[in-house]
């Protein structure tokens, strides 16, 4: 052995094929040459199959007439749309199911999380049951549940169920009033757009200010106080008011206000009680991962208790909370399509299920609805990247 | 010298007893009304227990129809659940369309599954590779066979005829045991330094990743046909299965990947070091300990695939979910209280299972707990 350290030695032959590095270019030629054979394969029996069943490919159905009419939708679609529009209407209805189930099942993720932190037994007991309970059951059987045991055996029209707020519920869905903004509510709008700015400069030069002179500044106060003026005074200088348009029983229906229909309310509800168990854990852990210790140094520099929080404690406990809490945001998107099993028209349901059927562009419509939710989720995952390292801890 | 001294003549009086530090007063006081806004709290809870309690009480059980009741007494007004209709419609419920007279093969299967997996789940019993290695690839096989038939004089079963319950284990404890390794495979190529081996697996990953599981099972009806020669048809249960695999084994590679990550760069050095090949280095070194490390991730995934089994429907199966909603139409126990009664059943058959193996994963993360702890 002492022989190879001399110099002027060989290093010792080896056979090629034992060279690590010819070895991996072998390896993956292997694995490529048989993932392009497959996949030629399998183009290969599609354009048979293809062939055989008289179907032509490509992406010019889109601009087709679609001839189905669709249950929900947030703009106009008739018989006369095209697929396009109603690939669209699909996107739309996922997003908004997404985006109200998001914002419900965070409120109650976060008040069932610190729930279940409590330090009264009663309360982080019941957390503690709810969560459990629900995220063991399958997010489907939850929806069968509400869709086709709690909301079709509610009462018909005539007998609705009234709810707070000139709110009706009954076996056509829930019926919730519409607001009518004149047109003079816009200028609201400017005020609070105004208000956002004043308050992110009030911020900025509070901040400059501490840092120069170490005198503090009641920020949220004062931009609250901001945003409250200006909106009262745009308020009262343009007279813009809102109007309710309740809803009102006639003999067969409701008519005016809002309606959502039984399939969107079982979906909204059924995942925000669903994704809210899972929040509740994610948030409980982000909490628990905080160290005791740096509450206590916190403590012992003296910043007052809310201080402690702001700055110390919930920084440290988010970082934690949210790069799962945006993978539970994605998986609830990802859920919503199980809307398709209640008939809820979102995506999946609309576009590779009816769309799919009429069209018979199978490959078409599947590429293009997974495309959907590749996009959403690549990215949510570059926003994530962007995140984590902004807030990732710099270490030696 | 006056020798002066005081010295009580009398005892003194006892002194009060020290506030409690224990018993049910004081856990009372601590836990429940330590302050007003606890109190607030503890009162706002008791009225919800008061308000939720009784109904459920009287519904699940009070006002409920017990096994063996008639449908009759189902249709009353007000009535509870209807526990008579779960009884009668219990063996649909957990063997589909399976032939009555072959009912034994699948509890042979269930007798299996119960043998192997409890044992496997026990830290202490021995014998762990040989379990595993019965679990993992012999008993999907022997399950396999012994359900479908048509050997050793054993009845032709066609899937279309399986259901239930035993549909939804079987898939995914089958899904489960071909969804581990491949995920394994999956997180070495993922981790490997070859450029195309690594981007295929990680190209595999996020899509699967990124898209829902319907979108899957989509695929799996309706493209799979396309894909195959003319005139091969796959069976709807190999469709779900590998759907459902296909699905999992990309959740598994990242909760397997994770394991490995956390393992310190000195192991796999020394275990390079040691002049091992790599495939030695992986499955002597870095694996058992990587998958030491996250079993409850990976029990989490377990959970997770068995709660997915209920869109097999999407492909055609009947599992437990799809039967209770199709028996919750039959007209011979149409009642007030049927689809909801129905609904219970499968919730709480689904989450006994559900529960127990986070139960477990909790007691293996805790027993694993010992020696990374710094």
């Amino acid at each position: 052995m002492a022989m190879l350290e001399s110099a002027g030695q060989q290093p010792p032959r080896t056979a090629f094929y034992n060279d690590p590095v010819v070895r991996g270019i072998m390896y993956q030629v292997v694995v490529g040459v048989l993932l392009v054979t497959f996949v030629t394969w399998i183009v290969h029996n599609t354009s048979i199959n293809l062939a055989a069943q008289g179907k032509t490919t490509g992406f010019d159905f889109l601009g087709k007439t679609a001839g189905f009419p669709i249950g929900f939708s947030l703009f106009e679609f008739t018989r006369e749309s095209t697929y396009w529009q109603a690939f669209l209407v699909g996107i739309t209805n996922t997003l908004l199911v997404a985006v109200i189930a998001i914002f419900f099942s965070t409120i109650i993720g976060f008040t069932l999380g610190i729930a279940r932190l409590s330090s009264n037994f009663l309360i982080s007991r019941l957390a503690t049951i709810y969560v459990e309970t629900i995220r063991n059951i399958p997010l489907l059987l939850q929806l069968f549940f509400w869709y086709f045991a709690v909301l079709k055996a509610m009462p018909a029209v005539k007998d609705s169920f009234a709810l707070p707020l000139d709110m009706f519920i009954n076996q056509r869905g829930l019926f919730v009033p519409r607001p009518q903004p004149d047109a003079q509510f816009s200028w609201i709008y400017v005020a609070i757009l105004l208000g956002l700015v004043g308050a992110f400069l009030i911020q900025r030069w509070a901040k400059r200010r501490l840092e120069a002179t170490g005198k503090r500044f009641p920020v949220f106060l004062s931009s609250a106080a901001l945003m409250l003026v200006l909106v009262l005074v745009v308020w009262f200088a343009s007279g813009a008011a809102v109007t309710f348009d309740p809803p009102v029983l006639n003999r067969f229906n409701f008519k005016g206000g809002l309606e959502l229909p039984p399939e969107f309310v079982a979906l909204a509800w059924g995942l925000s009680i669903y994704t809210a168990s899972f929040i509740a854990e994610t948030v409980r852990a982000g909490i628990l991962a905080v160290n005791h210790g740096q509450t206590e140094a916190a403590q012992s520099l003296g910043l007052k208790d809310s201080d402690r929080l702001r700055l110390v404690v919930i920084p440290q406990a988010m970082r934690v909370i949210i790069p799962p809490l945006t993978s539970q945001y994605l998986n609830l998107t990802k859920n919503s399509s199980l809307g398709a099993a209640i008939g809820y028209s979102e995506v999946v349901n609309v576009f590779a299920g009816t769309a799919l059927g009429q069209s018979g562009r199978a490959i078409e419509v599947i590429a293009m609805t997974m495309a959907f939710y590749l996009t959403i989720s690549l990215l949510t995952s570059a926003i994530m990247n962007w995140y984590n390292a902004r807030v990732a801890l710099v270490e030696r | 010298m006056t020798d002066i001294s005081f010295v009580r003549s009398e005892m003194t009086g006892a002194s009060p007893a020290p506030n409690p530090t224990s018993g049910p007063i004081v856990w009372v006081r601590k836990n429940l009304f330590a302050t007003p806004s606890d109190t607030l709290l503890t009162l706002l809870g008791l009225a919800f227990l008061a308000w939720i309690v009784p109904p459920l009480y009287g519904f699940l059980i009070g006002r409920a129809v017990p096994p063996g009741g008639t449908v009759e007494q189902c249709r009353v007004e007000n009535v509870g659940a209807c526990w008579a209709y779960i009884a009668s419609e219990l063996d649909f419920f957990v063997y589909g369309f399976y032939p009555a007279v072959e009912y034994w093969r699948v509890n042979i299967v269930f007798a299996m599954l119960a043998l192997l997996i409890i044992p496997l789940a026990m830290p202490k019993a021995p014998y762990k590779r040989l379990n595993a290695i019965l679990f993992i690839i012999v008993f999907p096989i022997a399950s396999v066979i012994l359900l479908s038939g048509g050997i050793f004089g054993l009845r032709y079963v066609p899937t279309e005829q399986w259901g239930g319950l035993m549909v939804t284990l079987i898939i995914s404890v089958v899904g489960i045991c071909l969804s581990l390794p491949l995920g394994i495979i999956l997180a070495l190529g993922r981790q490997s330094s070859m450029p195309i081996i690594k981007s295929i697996c990680v190209a595999f990953i996020e899509l699967i990743r990124a898209v829902p599981l319907i979108t899957i099972l989509f695929m799996a009806s309706i493209m799979l046909p396309l894909f195959m020669p003319a005139g091969v048809t796959v069976d709807k249960f190999l469709r779900a299965l590998v759907g459902v695999t296909l699905f999992s084994s990309a959740y598994m590679a990242e909760v397997v990947r994770g394991g490995m990550q956390a393992i310190g760069r000195g192991q796999y050095e020394a275990a390079a070091a040691l002049g091992l090949s790599y495939w030695k280095r992986m499955g002597f070194i870095i694996l058992p300990q990587a998958l030491k490390h996250v079993i409850p991730g990976i029990v989490n995934s377990f959970i997770a695939l068995f709660k997915d089994t209920s869109l097999v429907y999407i492909v055609g199966m009947k599992d437990l979910l799809e039967a209770v909603k199709t028996k919750n139409d039959a007209i011979e126990w149409a009642s007030p209280t049927q689809a909801i009664t129905g609904y219970i059943f499968a919730a709480a058959v689904f989450w006994m299972f559900c529960f127990s193996m986070s139960r477990y994963s909790q007691f293996m993360e805790r027993r694993l707990n010992t020696g990374h702890k710094r």
